[in-house]
């Protein structure tokens, strides 16, 4: 799954939270990631209009819209904005089934010794450390320390995992960003000492729950 | 899932909509005119389309009077057609209401909020007009908690409420629904959007009567917060009667087993989310034998919905009811053609079947091969952006002509098609009513041939002689609305969107479709002359949408000068300004009540 990031991880655990860095990267390791790390390419918004014949479609102003939903303030609070611009209502698919498929990138996060669970929405978060300011945030009895959640008061330190989309368990922050929110189905913060079989980086490593 | 209401999309207007008067009540008859007109009534009693109905009321007074006083269910197409006094005047014992309110292209938001459909005014009026009143049922309204409340505790009779993509409401609402209607069989939420606030939410499944209830139908699918599971389940213990349930994606699989169990007698289901609850810890295999288990005990289903967070691993626990299932929803499953595969290949006798792209062709060639007798099929996006991937293609569409050949309604999205296709598929399936391509890239032609798909529609106008609704996309030039308006004599509904080059296209269809009754057009050419060449069909339709055309005020108001009884109202964006020539969206439709008092200040009625 993502042997190709070895390198770059250890980079990271030794600078402590530069996640975005564990990103692939096409081309050579420090140049620009911002086309390259788009796995798939998608049909760019001018392509589409190009090909409109006899051009009077009175899409002047739309392009500039910004995007959908202007009556489901619910869902994508936060969200950045869109890549390409997107027409409002276009397709005409109900915001109520947008919000539902969508909805795929919140995950329950769970606590051992916790009794409660709380849900994130992946897609909110750039990258991992502002997913893990957020649990922070979220789970207000911790700090974090060295890519671990820590409890101050009893010093107990919790290793963020997740259970991909394969049933395995995951250290969180193996694989880029992007592939991590598409795996990714639920977190789960476990205590350090119950992680130690949970091999880094390793796709088939044992898994405590299945 | 709606096959019930289906066609509330294409409905049947009969001439000249449901309430319009011809002559009024007046002084009353003699006595022998009396007589005649009791024997009327109990003749008319029994005519129940509206259509009929409304040529009854036409015929004479005395039949207008009869027809008045028998009709127990009241369709009202556009709730601003006619006013709600109006209305129960002329209608005085009706049990069952249809209200409609805003316009299709607001569920995708083109439309302001607050512009208007509020319930409110109506629920006043019946309160008042009909104590009697069993059924309700709205699609776009705007429906407060304290309409809901007034409901409640106006209609001691009250039997069943629908909310079709209604907005404005809470779970509090629906605590007094719960509480007040004692009655209730029918509590039919679908794709509403509830005001709910995270830390004010009503526990409102508690609030049914303590004792056996009479329902029939609940479904709540739609509702974002989490409901009372001990409530729910104790609920349906205690309604023997419930045949249709439909809960929320917050409710497990290993709780909708519980619910299963509790009622072997369901007829229709929505699983939720067909996944496990995060705590619960699989216990291995065991789970799913129990759901097989429990699905093979459930011997009436014929419709499955939900299977919103779908586990694979639980898809086989429905095999045992798929031969049965006339009607499946897959619509929320990310499932791929192989995971689709081993359940499809059962359902021989599916009749409705909605599904996401991600079975793609292969997956759309399966339901090709097992479902002879397809009726209506959609397809829909997952990830519904106009660059996203190519998962369905002409290639689905083929096939599915190919294997179902009764298919009579179909909703498909996709990134690329073909004229060949859609011309494959207007002479394998002479049926089709309903016709809705949604070729997802603005403008894009046929992907083999570059050509506009003016020939792939044309020939489903052509070649479909029963079409009533029609949906297009992709490139298209005037020549593809010359067609639709030469053979589409049988089309009420068409939608329109990022299409033709000139007037002319919307000449051809307000000059050639007799039928037309619903038009609603985005971001295409039409200027105010081909506006006016619909002058003579306005008072026919029940509404024109136009949004981002060539419309200027100057050609509104000519129309609205020119037929008193239409409602035109030019909507604009809350931060435009309001003197520009320019007319960005357009609605307007016929109406009795003349121009309505609530419109927001965006809303300009010309």
């Amino acid at each position: 799954m993502s042997t190709d990031t070895r390198k770059s991880s250890t980079e990271s655990e030794v600078s402590g939270l530069d996640y975005e860095e564990t990103e692939l990267k096409l081309g050579l390791p420090g140049g620009s990631r911002i086309g390259g790390s788009e796995p798939e390419r998608k049909r760019g918004f001018a392509e589409t209009v190009d090909l409109s014949l006899g051009g009077e479609t009175c899409a002047t102003d739309l392009g500039d819209r910004s995007t959908d939903s202007s009556d489901g303030p619910v869902s994508g609070a936060g969200r950045p904005p869109a890549a390409k611009a997107q027409v409002v209502g276009w397709p005409p698919v109900r915001s109520f089934r947008k919000n539902a498929l969508k909805s795929c990138t919140y995950v329950k996060v769970a606590v051992d010794g916790a009794p409660y669970l709380r849900k994130v929405d992946l897609e909110m978060y750039g990258g991992y450390q502002q997913l893990l300011t957020a649990l922070e945030d979220m789970f207000s009895c911790f700090t974090v320390r060295n890519k671990r959640l820590v409890d101050p008061v009893n010093g107990t330190e919790y290793v963020p995992t997740y259970e991909d989309k394969d049933g395995d368990w995951m250290l969180v922050g193996d694989v880029p960003w992007k592939m991590f929110v598409a795996s990714c189905k639920r977190l789960r913060l476990m205590k350090s000492s119950e992680a130690v079989d949970l091999a880094p980086r390793t796709p088939q490593g044992s898994t405590n729950t299945k | 899932m709606r096959e019930e209401r289906s066609d509330m999309s294409e409905d049947e207007d009969g001439g000249g909509g449901s309430a319009k008067s011809r002559g009024g009540g007046g002084a009353p008859p003699p006595f022998s005119d009396q007589v005649l007109e009791n024997v009327l009534e109990n003749v008319l009693q029994f005519l129940s389309s509206r259509g009929d109905r409304n040529a009854a009321s036409l015929v004479c007074r005395s039949w207008y009077r009869a027809e008045a006083q028998t009709r127990r269910e009241l369709f009202i197409g556009n709730c601003y057609a006619v006013s709600p006094r109006r209305a129960t005047e002329r209608f005085r014992r009706v049990r069952a209401v249809v209200l409609k309110g805003k316009p299709r292209f607001a569920d995708f938001g083109l439309i302001p909020n607050n512009w208007g459909a509020h319930f409110h005014p109506w629920v006043c009026a019946m309160a008042a007009a009909y104590p009697w009143l069993e059924k309700i049922c709205l699609k776009r309204m705007s429906v407060a908690d304290g309409d809901l409340s007034l409901l409640a505790y106006s209609f001691p009779n009250f039997k069943e409420l629908s909310l079709i993509c209604c907005e404005g409401f809470s779970t509090a609402g629906l605590a007094v629904i719960a509480e007040k209607c004692r009655h209730l069989r029918v509590l039919d939420l679908i794709e509403d959007y509830l005001e709910d606030d995270e830390d004010e939410m009503s526990d409102w499944m508690s609030r049914f009567p303590e004792t056996t209830t009479s329902l029939e139908s609940l479904v709540f699918d739609c509702v974002g917060s989490a409901v009372n599971f001990e409530a729910l389940e104790a609920l349906v213990t205690r309604s023997p009667a419930l045949r249709r349930l439909r809960v929320n994606h917050h409710v497990s699989v290993e709780q909708l087993r519980r619910l299963m169990a509790l009622a072997p007698q369901l007829t229709h289901l929505g699983t939720g989310s067909f996944g496990s609850a995060a705590a619960a810890i699989p216990q291995g295999g065991n789970n799913v034998v129990d759901l097989v288990n429990t699905f093979a005990a459930s011997k009436s289903l014929v419709c499955l919905s939900g299977f919103r967070d779908v586990a694979p691993q639980y898809l086989p626990a429905i095999y045992p009811v798929c031969a049965n299932l006339t009607s499946l929803n897959f619509s929320f499953a990310d499932i791929s053609a192989e995971e689709l595969n081993p359940v499809i290949r059962h359902c021989h006798n599916l009749q409705n079947f909605w599904v996401l792209d991600t079975v793609r062709d292969e997956g759309l060639q399966a339901v090709a091969a097992t479902c002879k007798d397809l009726r209506e099929l959609r397809v829909f996006p997952v990830d519904p952006t106009e660059d996203s991937e190519v998962s369905v293609s002409d290639v689905g569409l083929v096939a599915i002509s190919e294997g179902c050949r009764k298919l009579r309604s179909i909703l498909y999205f996709c990134q690329q098609m073909t004229n060949a296709a859609v011309v494959t598929m207007s002479k394998n399936c002479q049926d089709l009513v309903v016709f809705r391509l949604c070729i997802m890239g603005r403008h894009r032609p046929d992907h083999v041939t570059e050509e506009p798909m003016d020939e792939g529609f044309g020939a489903i106008v052509m070649n479909c002689k029963k079409l009533r609704r029609l949906s297009v996309s992709g490139l298209l030039t005037d020549k593809a609305f010359a067609y639709i308006g030469k053979y589409g004599k049988l089309v009420r509904t068409l939608s329109v969107a990022f299409a033709g080059n000139s007037d002319l296209a919307l000449r051809y269809v307000l000059e050639g479709c007799t039928k037309l009754q619903k038009l609603e057009i985005r971001d295409s050419p039409f200027g105010d002359s081909a506006l006016l060449a619909g002058l003579h069909h306005y008072y026919n339709m029940r509404f024109l949408w136009m949004s981002s055309c060539k419309l200027s005020v100057r050609g509104c108001n000519e129309v609205a000068q020119r037929l008193p009884h239409l409602v035109v109202e030019v909507i604009r964006d809350r931060d435009e300004d309001d003197d520009g020539e320019f007319v960005e969206k357009l609605y307007m439709y016929r109406s009795l009540a003349g121009p309505r008092t609530d419109a927001p200040p965006f809303v300009k009625i010309l």
